[in-house]
């Protein structure tokens, strides 16, 4: 019983496979196609636009001043005739423009503070990362050291040590936020350092610059810009929080935290003082926090949450 | 005159798909077979050939995605028709499956015996003790020494090869009436692959279990199993005792397998055979033959898909050919 | 054998490693204090000179700040708080005892609430994945995420206590209806992040080959996520209760100022206002110590469930 021999050419290989003209999609179109697809995260970032454009320029467009006390309507409800669409608190501001106004530094702290974080986390993340070994472990030991710690005791602490300037809250919440972006970073850089296309740019004779340049920026970008994203929300609510207990900005200045503890004394008489500045307080974190979420599945889907 | 048996599991017009973002994927497609008890069965292809996914169909244990149309009809009762509990009922316990990387297939957080006795427990009613028991004596049965104690350990305690004893093992603790080895020596180095292969086999002449065992290794094959089913891009193109396939393969995939097979008693002058090309996309197979693109033999009528050419040693292939290599 | 020791020394090696935690919470307490404009006798009545130097000789503070720190430590140790310098009859020992059975009911309760409820509906999410009721119940658990606690409980407050009058708008006597509302806000977001936390990772679970396996034993599909997926989903919602116990620390300040409850939280924001020195480290070793041990048992916990962890010496 003999076995085949069959011999078989062996074909070049395209002339096997066929002809086929496979166009690339980059990475980012792909993320950002994924993103496109989560509706939840459309919406939110319509919606987070939408906010933004009123609070940059609504106080311009709405016909009463913030710190107008309009003694003929305190505590009004919300009415189309009085001009007060939102009514009014106690002593006869405008819920609405005060609302809009207490975003604008609200967003403002979330936006400033977010960046101190990042810059102290980035830095933080990337210095662990690239050096490694007992560096990289001291570093991560004292992030798990904070984490571990109730942020807000020193919150709290820096607060009444150094009082209330908002230069100081920007600093003070960015410095307690830092810690997921530094380990995220840490991490990516950990990989990274070892990735074996780095190994082999450098090989071919990459110069250190246009290596970190033109492959470790783009790979850490995509992280921050979650890790961004999802702190912004964190750092707005922990202003919220400073407000709420009055450690927050100060007066003429407001925020929406302040703005609810306002509203929450009024809560029985004025519910709208309370419940405007929280609606739109809810709805930015909300939002805030779909775009993120809907940015790390798009850019990482093994990450998802 | 041989009367005809009723066999054990019948597989009839099969056809699984999968759906994807990018389309559907035609996993399976008309798959007929049979297999009757006591009989052993191999399933061979290369990746993405349909052999694990339409053995999953049956059991019950396709993906979100995944459906399947057709019939598997096993003991007289249709698996597909049914609900998951009463699939239940026949799973573990009259058809096991066990799988292709027992590190990951075993339960890395439970001891083995905890993963052991509650297919007893379950199915047969044994209280703890004497599932315990049975287990052991199962585990005896698949040579892991020291029983009693191993069986208190976790699975990352043992090597890859006792694993798969663990595994083969723990499917046939019901004593089932099929066992399903879906590559159940891929993930092994070869000299486990033929320990692995006896003890099947030892163990199916003591209780008469039918066997399927689906892989893309023809070496394992011959010394465990009776018959042959070749599938390719989903569908079945040869099937044949293993007398038939190794020595009188009709289709020229089957064929080209065959050669492709590295033997040692072969000069090392001789080239690799391969066949050349790749299978076709299961999102957009071709009309008519899956294999002609590929095949050497490939000649006009090759446009209309062909029957299953059938001869009376109950040897069938998909080709217009009768010819042997 | 084998098993124990590795568990032993694995967990003894995490408590030493907690150490630092304390160590550095007490210090950078300590020199925060301190650092902060004004005494705690600022606000009385102008006092003449040698009066203040007798209370600050009495109180030590005209020590160096090094020398203070150290006797400081030594107190710790001993378990000596010192006096109140804002209540001056009373030590820090005696108003802590007085504080911490509030806080710590309300704390561990608000802890069992998240976890129990959010594993819930984690799991009860995840089985029904991609589903109006999976939508539904995660669109909630983000709500709980982005809501911050001072929102929430004021509706609730008026929603249950003002309209309905079902239960009391603040304060604590100790009933069970003055803790529902304050537990209920306290555990809200961590429950809603262990519910996502939870959702997650049981999809993931379920999508392995072990569960593939469980299934094709034949096991009811409860009874594989019960004996199976349970164990290996909680994994990450576990190593979460850490964070989680801070979290709800940082929370109770503002919680108990809401509901007017006299826990560690309001003496602590009272004592940093009023420069309460004893006051407010006594607290902070107070709540420290309790991270340090809380984190420890999750720590054994974790390991309990994961074999994996206890053989491995690498750490």
């Amino acid at each position: 019983m003999t076995k085949t021999t069959e011999s078989v050419a062996i074909d070049p290989f395209e002339a096997a496979l066929g002809v086929s003209d496979v166009k690339g999609r980059s990475p980012w179109e792909d993320a950002w196609h994924r993103l496109l697809k989560n509706r939840a995260a459309v919406v939110s970032a319509f919606i987070m636009g939408f906010i933004i454009l009123l609070v940059v320029f609504g106080p311009m467009l709405v016909s009463w001043e913030s710190d107008f006390t309009d003694w003929d309507h305190t505590s009004a409800p919300p009415s189309l005739q009085s001009g007060h669409w939102f009514g009014t608190d106690a002593v006869g501001r405008d819920i609405l423009v005060r609302t809009l106004e207490g975003g604008r530094i609200s967003l403002l702290v979330g936006v400033v503070a977010t960046i101190v974080s990042l810059l102290i986390g980035v830095s933080y993340g990337a210095i662990a990362g690239s050096f490694g070994g007992v560096t990289d472990r001291i570093m991560m030991r004292v992030v798990d050291i904070i984490y571990a710690l109730p942020f807000m005791f020193f919150v709290i602490l820096l607060m009444v040590v150094f009082g209330r300037h908002i230069l100081l809250i920007f600093i003070a919440i960015g410095a307690i936020n830092w810690l997921d972006m530094a380990r995220i970073v840490r991490g990516q850089t950990l990989s990274l350092k070892n990735a074996e296309f780095i190994e082999a740019a450098r090989a071919s004779g990459v110069r250190d610059w246009d290596i970190i340049r033109r492959h470790i920026i783009p790979n850490l970008l995509g992280v921050v810009i979650v890790y961004v994203t999802l702190t912004i929300p964190q750092v707005i609510l922990m202003e919220s929080f400073l407000s709420f207990i009055g450690l927050g900005v100060q007066e003429p200045m407001s925020s929406w935290g302040a703005l609810v503890s306002d509203g929450a004394q009024d809560m029985e008489s004025a519910p709208w003082t309370l419940i405007v500045p929280s609606v739109f307080l809810a709805i930015t974190l909300y939002c805030f926090n779909f775009i993120g979420d809907g940015l790390r599945d798009a850019l990482d889907p093994k990450d998802r949450l | 005159m041989k009367e005809a048996l009723m066999p054990l599991l019948e597989v009839k017009d099969l056809n699984v798909g999968f759906n994807t973002a990018e389309g559907e994927v035609h996993a399976v497609n008309n798959l007929n077979f049979s297999i009757n008890a006591g009989d052993t069965l191999a399933i061979v292809g290369e990746s993405g050939s349909g052999k694990t996914q339409s053995l999953m169909s049956v059991m019950g244990l396709l993906a979100e995605n995944g459906h399947a149309e057709g019939q598997a009809i096993f003991k007289g009762k249709d698996l597909l028709k049914m609900s998951t509990s009463e699939l239940n009922k026949h799973r573990g316990r009259e058809i096991a499956m066990i799988f292709q990387d027992p590190m990951t297939s075993l339960n890395p957080y439970l001891r083995i015996d905890k993963q052991m006795i509650e297919v007893v427990m379950h199915h047969q009613g044994l209280n703890k003790s004497e599932a315990r028991e049975h287990a052991v004596e199962m585990l005896r049965a698949v040579r892991i020494p020291d029983p009693e104690e191993r069986i208190r350990q976790y699975p990352h305690e043992f090597s890859g090869g006792m694993r798969q004893r663990v595994m083969v093992a723990m499917g046939l603790l019901c004593e089932p009436d099929l066992l399903i080895a879906d590559e159940p020596t891929t993930a092994l180095d070869v000299t486990v692959q033929a320990q692995i292969s006896h003890l099947m086999n030892a163990l199916r002449r003591k209780s008469n279990t039918a066997i399927i065992l689906i892989t893309h290794d023809l070496g394992v094959v011959a010394g465990l199993c009776d018959r042959i089913l070749v599938m390719y891009a989903g569908e079945a193109v040869e099937c044949g005792s293993v007398e038939q396939i190794y020595y009188d393969a009709k289709h020229p995939y089957t064929q080209g397998l065959l050669a492709s097979v590295p033997r040692l008693d072969h000069m090392a002058s001789k080239e690799m055979h391969a066949i050349p090309g790749n299978p076709p996309s299961l999102m957009s197979l071709p009309k008519g033959c899956k294999f002609r693109d590929r095949c050497p033999k490939a000649h006009a009528a090759c446009e209309e898909t062909p029957p299953m050419q059938l001869d009376e040693g109950r040897h069938a292939w998909r080709c217009y050919l009768d010819e042997s290599a | 054998m084998i098993q124990n020791s590795g568990m032993a020394k694995h967990s003894l090696r995490r408590l030493l490693g907690l150490l630092p935690t304390l160590f550095m919470l007490i210090t950078v307490a300590f020199f925060l204090m301190r650092a902060a404009p004004g005494g705690p006798f600022d606000s009385e009545r102008v006092l003449p000179p040698e009066i203040e130097a007798n209370l600050e000789a009495r109180y030590h503070l005209d020590e160096p700040l090094l020398q203070q720190y150290f006797r400081y430590l030594g107190q710790v140790v001993t378990l000596d708080f010192g006096p109140s310098f804002q209540y001056k009859d009373w030590t820090v020992n005696e108003l802590m005892a007085q504080a911490m059975p509030v806080s710590l009911t309300v704390g561990l309760a608000a802890m069992l609430l998240a976890f129990f409820l959010g594993t819930l509906i984690g799991v009860a999410s995840a089985m029904r994945q991609n589903t109006g009721v999976d939508y539904s119940l995660m669109g909630l658990a983000m709500l709980g995420i982005s809501i911050p606690s001072f929102v929430i409980a004021p509706i609730l407050i008026l929603l249950l206590a003002v309209y309905a009058g079902w239960l009391p708008a603040g304060g604590w006597d100790w009933s069970v209806s003055s803790m529902v509302l304050p537990v209920i806000t306290l555990a809200f977001p961590v429950t809603a992040y262990i519910a996502r936390l939870t959702r997650g990772s049981m999809i993931e679970v379920l999508k392995s080959n072990f569960i593939r396996t469980a299934r094709a034993k034949g096991l009811p599909e409860s009874m594989v996520i019960r004996r199976h997926a349970l164990r290996p989903a909680l994994l990450p919602v576990i190593s979460y209760l850490g964070p989680a116990i801070a979290g709800m620390i940082s929370g109770s300040v503002v919680i108990e100022r809401i509901f007017s409850i006299p826990g560690l939280g309001s003496y602590f924001v009272q004592g940093a206002l009023n420069r309460d020195y004893t006051l407010v480290m006594g607290i902070v070793v107070f709540y420290g110590v309790l991270i340090i041990v809380l984190n420890f048992l999750v720590d054994l916990i974790y390991a309990w469930l994961n074999p994996k962890i206890r053989y491995d010496e690498n750490d």
